[in-house]
């Protein structure tokens, strides 16, 4: 296994699962399972015994591998200077094991669905560009940047609005921007999060190849995990393209003027997502934007930033939902945590988040007091 | 799951019970070196009642119950020696009350010292609890459990002297509070002025109950902190240096650390000292202080401040101090394991002498800290050693010197701190043989089915 030779390095002194001024523990996996095992600590030495053949490949040790979130709070506060490998060790774990065959069921599903029909919901490419139906976007070609949507925007019923407000909210901007619809193809940061890393490979030169085919420069991205994959793993396989994610393109222009916004009274917190956050140490482009709204009040929740609570959906867990359910899945104690700040909004600026947490939202009952909103749905409901 | 597990599942719910391999793995064992034992059940109970109901059982059945915070004593006292329960504390964290005059603190047996800490700062910023340097997830019970140090223990003693009260599950399943609790909804004293019972529990390891709350004396808290570091290559001269400092009164905590990288520090002895001030004339004032204390030992070219740089501060102030802990790392590892005897600070040259000696005839990588306690009244001097967890070798090697710690602390009119089974036996032999009995006396009383933390201050016939 990749990264064998660190394993053993692990001291378990715990300060991975912690939010750096240690207000709570803040490792999702640790924070809703609650045994060692199941914090990076507890892996780091699960991974090492498995390796060592002193425990074996069971339905609990690939529960403690995927529930991993990928949200890298273990890489931001460990103390070690390994402490970069983290997530990527627990990545490595899981290839091992997608490469032996034994895996959880939904993540077999998951990486069987994105090979054979090219997405997670098991639905037709033709269907990639509905969401952009009555919108009046043009297919890429040649326009100064490419709008990249991702699965979960162009098939998820909420992520659409989703992806029907930014893609808006950008054209109001005057961004030339173009979509691929139905030629889109997954970017794959969750098949790599998963451990299929050949899968990824195939994924990210089937993108590559048509980024260059068709002269792609620049990229803004509607979900972070895709901003990921593209702008630190591409590269590897040759990608050459600036890539945004669409909060940083909006940032900027909300100083410079072409969106007019009205004086909007509202109390908002934000939701740092994690392959924006600590993944790309973007914090500030989202509170720019929410900042600029006339009347607009920002308030953070007790772990904002660098020590952001995950919603629980990274690592592929929005799909395969081993982290989630129960009254302390991360969605739940996230939205909890966003009703203390006193809030009326909860702003998000992945579509993952939106879905995570609007369901969260839901199932705690609390849809009269605080309601998500992706950062382009404020805005546009704020325009003049 | 076997009935026992089932038990276990209709009191804490499903999720939160194991008898799996995954969780006896890793709950064999402590990142020292002591050997592993696994655990039949592993529990992580919500409540005191919870608590209650596993301890009847336990008692029932006649099965071990080992509480755990974070297992990071180092020591092996979380590992379940014959097998059992293990009990993660760490899911019962809520911080109860704070009461800002009186000073004080109640928390859950379960909550570590990275969120008083965090709690203080944020809602009570003039409040602090003395922090050990283990890493944030410690608890604060199991830390209290073992007597252990923090930063204000060279002003106030152990941090089980600044305690006012506990809540304990009893080995029958009772629960029983001991101090000012027990009789008044206030928590100002674990005794005084009635019996102090606090030692029933205090320093077992958990063998004769569990701490379901603890109540924490807390201290001014200042609104600067800064810290200097005076060098000597006298070992011998630094008992009568930490005389002179302890005189001041003005140190919040003193650490003297002699470790031979990098470079700069090798062969020197640095005795760290943090002060504190609400206004900078406060500081300076103690600053002043502290300097002149020393006067004598500069004139004779016997030591020196040195200008502490300002990129070293922040590592120096952090609390918990984060850069103990990576002292694992070092030999890219990821082990270490200290013995700390509690010796009187005259016994600190013997003890430089010592972990000097050991470090070169095993070969190892090593880091000697003493942490005064009191004013002068004693000190836990932690000989370190760092080792590589894939280096079996080096761990046998790492094992050999920690034994000769062991012995040298004994022979050397030292107690163990957080002794291993092994130091225990070691101790008991040595111990007054009517102080013995008393203990076994007790033992025997709380825990009449030997159900608490087998195996520690087991006192053999
Ligand atoms: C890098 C490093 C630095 C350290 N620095 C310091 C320091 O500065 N000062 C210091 O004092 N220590 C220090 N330690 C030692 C140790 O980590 C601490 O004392 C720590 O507080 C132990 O807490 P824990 O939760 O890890 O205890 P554990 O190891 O989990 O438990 C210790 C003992 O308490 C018992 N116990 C646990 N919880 C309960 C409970 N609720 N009721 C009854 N019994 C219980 C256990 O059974 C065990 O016997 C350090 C350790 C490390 C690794």
């Amino acid at each position: 296994m990749k990264y064998a030779d660190i394993v053993h390095r692990c001291f378990r002194c715990g300060y991975c699962k912690f939010t750096g001024d240690y207000t709570d523990f803040n490792c999702p996996a640790y924070r809703k399972f609650r045994f060692e095992t199941y914090s990076p600590g507890g892996r780091m030495w699960l991974i090492r015994a498995w390796l060592k053949d002193e425990i074996q490949n069971s339905d609990r040790f690939q529960e403690i591998l995927f529930s991993c979130a990928t949200c890298a709070n273990c890489v931001e506060h460990c103390v070690f200077t390994f402490s970069e490998d983290l997530v990527n060790i627990f990545m490595a774990a899981r290839e091992e094991m997608v490469n032996s065959g034994m895996i959880p069921p939904p993540v077999r599903d998951y990486l069987k669905n994105i090979t054979v029909n090219g997405n997670p919901y098991k639905l037709p490419a033709a269907e990639r560009g509905k969401w952009v139906e009555g919108l009046g976007l043009e297919p890429y070609r040649g326009q100064e940047y490419l709008f990249y949507v991702g699965c979960v925007g162009s098939y998820d019923e909420r992520a659409q609005k989703m992806a029907r407000s930014v893609a808006g909210l950008l054209t109001k901007a005057g961004v030339s921007m173009g979509i691929l619809g139905e030629k889109e193809a997954c970017d794959g940061n969750e098949v790599r999060a998963l451990g299929e890393a050949g899968l990824f490979e195939y994924l990210a030169r089937q993108n590559i190849d048509q980024f260059k085919a068709l002269q792609v420069k620049k990229i803004i991205t509607l979900d972070p995990h895709a901003f990921n994959a593209f702008k630190n793993d591409y590269p590897d396989f040759g990608a050459d393209v600036e890539v945004y994610h669409y909060t940083q393109i909006l940032a900027p222009l909300m100083a410079s003027g072409p969106l007019s916004l009205k004086s909007c009274e509202q109390k908002v917190t934000f939701h740092d997502p994690c392959y924006l956050g600590r993944h790309n140490k973007e914090y500030d482009a989202p509170r720019t934007i929410l900042k600029a709204v006339p009347g607009l009040e920002l308030v953070e929740m007790e772990r904002y930033g660098e020590n952001a609570f995950c919603c629980g959906g990274g690592g592929g867990n929005f799909f395969t939902d081993i982290l989630g359910g129960g009254e302390d899945s991360p969605a739940r104690l996230r939205v909890r945590e966003a009703l203390d700040t006193g809030a009326e909004t909860l702003a998000v600026a992945c579509p993952q988040c939106a879905k995570m947490l609007e369901d969260a939202v839901k199932s705690e009952e609390l849809e009269e007091r605080l309601r998500v909103r992706d950062i382009s749905e404020i805005i546009t409901a704020c325009m003049a | 799951m076997t009935d026992i597990a089932q038990a276990l599942a209709r009191i804490v719910g499903d999720a939160y019970v194991s008898n799996r391999p995954e969780e006896a793995y890793f709950y064999a064992r402590d990142p020292g070196l002591m050997p592993s034992h696994p655990p039949d059940y592993v529990v992580v109970p919500k409540s005191v009642e919870e608590i209650q109901d596993i301890v009847r059982l336990a008692h029932q059945e006649k099965i071990p119950i080992v509480p755990m915070g974070a297992g990071l004593a180092l020591t092996g006292l979380v590992i379940p020696l014959k097998g059992g329960i293990v009990m993660d504390m760490k899911r019962m964290n809520r911080i109860l009350e704070v009461n800002e005059k009186g000073r004080y603190a109640v928390v859950e047996g379960g909550t570590s010292q990275g969120l008083l800490r965090s709690h203080l700062e944020k809602h009570f910023p003039r409040l602090r609890h003395s922090i050990p340097d283990s890493p944030a997830t410690a608890t604060i019970a199991a830390n209290v459990m073992i007597h252990g140090q923090g930063r204000l223990t060279q002003q106030y003693g152990f941090n089980s002297d600044m305690i006012c009260g506990l809540e304990v599950v009893l080995a029958s399943g009772e629960v029983c509070r001991i101090g000012s609790p027990a009789l008044s909804s206030d928590w100002f004293s674990k005794g005084a002025p009635m019996p102090d019972l606090s030692g029933l529990f205090l320093g077992w390891f958990g063998a004769t109950g569990i701490i379901t709350k603890i109540g924490v004396k807390l201290y001014p808290r200042k609104k600067m902190r800064d810290v200097e570091i005076f060098i000597t290559d006298r070992q011998d001269l630094v008992p009568d240096m930490v005389y002179e400092l302890t005189h001041t009164e003005m140190v919040e905590d003193i650490n003297v650390f002699a470790q031979p990288k990098p470079m700069i520090f090798k062969d020197n002895h640095h005795i760290t000292l943090f002060f504190t001030g609400d206004t900078e004339e406060e500081l300076e004032f103690k600053r002043k202080m502290i300097w002149h204390s020393l006067d004598r030992f500069i004139k004779a070219k016997d030591g020196g401040f040195m200008g502490v740089p300002p990129v070293m501060k922040p590592t120096l102030l952090d609390m918990p101090q984060r850069s103990v802990s990576r002292f694992a790392d070092v030999k890219k590892g990821g082990g270490f394991e200290y013995s700390g005897p509690i010796i009187m600070v005259d016994k600190y040259p013997d003890c430089a002498q010592k972990i000097l000696e050991l470090a070169e005839k095993y070969d190892l990588g090593y880091s000697g800290m003493a942490r005064i306690i009191g004013r002068s009244h004693a000190m836990m001097y932690g000989f370190a050693f760092t080792f590589n967890r894939a280096d079996e070798e080096m761990m046998e090697r790492t094992r050999k010197a920690l034994h000769e710690v062991s012995e040298f602390a004994l022979e050397t009119g030292g107690v163990f701190w957080k002794a291993t089974v092994d130091e225990q036996k070691m101790a008991m032999d040595k111990m007054d043989p009517t102080t013995l009995g008393l203990m076994k006396m007790i033992k025997a009383n709380m825990d009449p089915r030997g159900i608490m933390n087998p195996g520690n201050w087991e006192v053999d016939e």
